[in-house]
């Protein structure tokens, strides 16, 4: 498959904007702004295009909403807050390519007659935060940004704003609220921020890999782009894989590319020949899977059929060494330290969770904590403000649902039983 | 009060928002940078920069897990713990930052040249374990490469 994000990445001076339009850059951008906001939008329906970040909403319906409401100005809003534990998928846009991200926001600017955007940007990347700095003055420089781009009368200003570390500002109406300077607590929904957004202006907030792909669509049309991936999630995706793999990283196939092979053919196997004991396919939040669960298509529609989720495409590999128990353990510190505080069962029942899952770890656990979890877990799920509580708890029930004898294994023994010292 | 360097760096990045609050965050990291850390002054140079009132910076400031409310090192290592970077040996680099340099999770080398700070996943998790040094990235990491790499930080 040809490359359509990764496209160029290899080459040492990639971020630079001559280089960029070089092998092909900022071509898309004045076919877009010949064209009327409406036919882009059609054009990406055409694509049948929906959001990397995790939820899979389609990218033109959002996007038509958002221009019904007769509010101005609009905003767009770049969500590159990659906090999802696994997730390094939207780095190398950032960090190789990033008039890639630029390019793909004015177009998706036109679109939706917006004339300001921001890329929310986490803490965690300061690298990238000089890389897109100085990409955004050489676009301004060019002319490709501000006033009148490309010369065809349309207005666009992009700025950065840089996250201060809060994994929940990657929620959209939590990173609406950071961007106005407030503390990253999820508003309640309706209204949406496609009529009530960032400064109570309509807003759109699509992730980097979602807007890097409108300059193909553009280029190649909707249709053509439609017949990569799968008929339900078209176009490339980028997976990243991380853990006991022999190759991990990040790599961009087509959307629905089968778990097995990307952990064994991409990803090259598992480490020293070691067996596989358990996939976390899509970020930490995404439902673990065992071994006999990776004959999948990796998209939105084939993933929760097996029972878990594509979130944001980033595969944890575990092989045999490693106790779960722990892992989940882990996974529930994340949450407990990363819950905003607003709604109490989340706040709460991640504490409790961790709490628990310590003190199995810990060969101090009694019985009936199994099902104290899931008591605990199921008085979160669907009762908070935003999925954040929702994957804490999910986490903690599919690990119970498919590694039980485990967990039963840690409180009889009061030790931990695999192989490895983890 | 903030120097006239920030000043002018705060008027250029407030331009870019409709609103002086919605460039608190940018104008915290700034405090950080001129006074070292999150201290009273350093509040009230954000909240008479921005109009903000005081208590508000202080309720954002400590939201966000990046800003620094106690005097740091002149380096700071932020080590990632999370999964990908636990399952490939992260928790033994902590232990190894204890023993070697006397560096505790939150703490502080006595001599001030370090402190170290456990984050929740940099997005380094095919390089793992990862951390970052300042703003600096490094990956891959072994107790050997961490060594090499603090002897850069004087």
């Amino acid at each position: 498959m040809e490359k359509v994000l990764l496209k160029n990445i290899d080459n040492p001076k990639s971020t630079d904007i001559n280089e960029y339009m070089k092998a092909g850059g900022y071509s898309s951008l004045p076919k877009a702004l010949g064209m009327q906001p409406k036919e882009i939008v059609e054009e990406v329906k055409r694509a049948g295009l929906r959001g990397r970040g995790g939820a899979g909403f389609p990218v033109a319906m959002k996007w038509t909403f958002a221009s019904a409401d007769p509010k101005f100005p609009k905003y767009l809003l770049c969500n590159a807050d990659e906090g999802e534990p696994g997730t390094f998928k939207d780095r190398p846009i950032l960090e190789k390519n990033p008039h890639l991200l630029i390019e793909g926001m004015a177009i998706s600017g036109h679109a939706l007659k917006a004339e300001y955007g921001f890329i929310y940007l986490r803490g965690e990347y300061p690298e990238a935060k000089h890389i897109l700095d100085r990409a955004i003055s050489q676009a301004y420089e060019k002319g490709l940004l501000g006033d009148n781009i490309a010369g065809k009368g349309v207005k666009f200003h992009l700025a950065v704003h840089q996250g201060a570390g809060a994994y929940i500002c990657g929620e959209e109406t939590a990173l609406i609220e950071s961007l106005e300077g407030d503390k990253g607590q999820p508003r309640i929904k309706p209204p949406f921020p496609v009529n009530v957004g960032v400064w109570s202006k309509p807003t759109v907030v699509n992730n980097v890999e979602t807007l890097s792909n409108l300059p193909y669509i553009i280029n190649v049309g909707g249709e053509a782009y439609a017949k990569i991936g799968t008929p339900d999630c078209p176009g490339p995706k980028l997976y990243c894989i991380s853990g006991h793999v022999e190759k991990p990283g990040v790599y961009e196939l087509p959307m629905g590319t089968i778990l097995r092979d990307l952990i064994y053919t991409h990803g090259g196997g598992i480490r020293g020949g070691k067996n596989l004991k358990a996939v976390i396919p899509g970020g930490i939040s995404t439902p673990v899977l065992p071994p006999d669960k990776i004959d999948c298509q990796m998209d939105f529609v084939n993933m929760p059929k097996n029972g878990s989720m594509l979130g944001s495409g980033a595969v944890i590999v575990m092989d045999e060494s490693v106790c779960l128990v722990k892992v989940c353990y882990r996974a529930l510190k994340f949450f407990e330290h990363e819950s905003c505080g607003k709604c109490t069962p989340c706040r709460e029942g991640t504490g409790w969770l961790r709490s628990i899952l310590g003190r199995i770890e810990n060969g101090e656990g009694v019985e009936g904590d199994i099902e104290m979890l899931l008591a605990v877990s199921g008085n979160i799920m669907g009762k908070t403000f935003c999925p954040l509580g929702d994957g804490a708890a999910s986490v903690v029930q599919n690990f119970i649902k498919h590694f039980r004898p485990e967990f039963e294994e840690h409180i009889r023994t009061k030790a931990c039983t695999a192989k490895g010292q983890l | 009060m903030f120097s006239e360097a920030a000043i002018k760096e705060l008027e250029a990045i407030r331009d870019k928002y409709p609103s002086a609050r919605g460039a608190l965050l940018p104008a915290i990291y700034i405090a950080q940078r001129e006074f070292g850390y999150l201290s009273p002054e350093a509040y009230e140079a954000v909240s008479a920069a921005l109009g903000v009132p005081k208590a508000t910076v202080r309720g954002v400031a400590t939201f966000y897990a990046m800003y620094k409310h106690k005097p740091m090192g002149r380096h700071v290592v932020q080590l990632c713990t999370n999964v990908s970077c636990m399952i490939l040996g992260a928790e033994k680099l902590v232990d190894y930052l204890k023993t070697k340099y006397g560096l505790e999770p939150g703490g502080m080398t006595s001599d001030g040249r370090f402190s170290l700070v456990i984050m929740e996943c940099i997005g380094a998790c095919g390089t793992a374990p990862a951390m970052l040094v300042n703003d600096d990235f490094y990956e891959n990491l072994t107790e050997k490469y961490i060594e090499e790499i603090l002897e850069k930080y004087a």
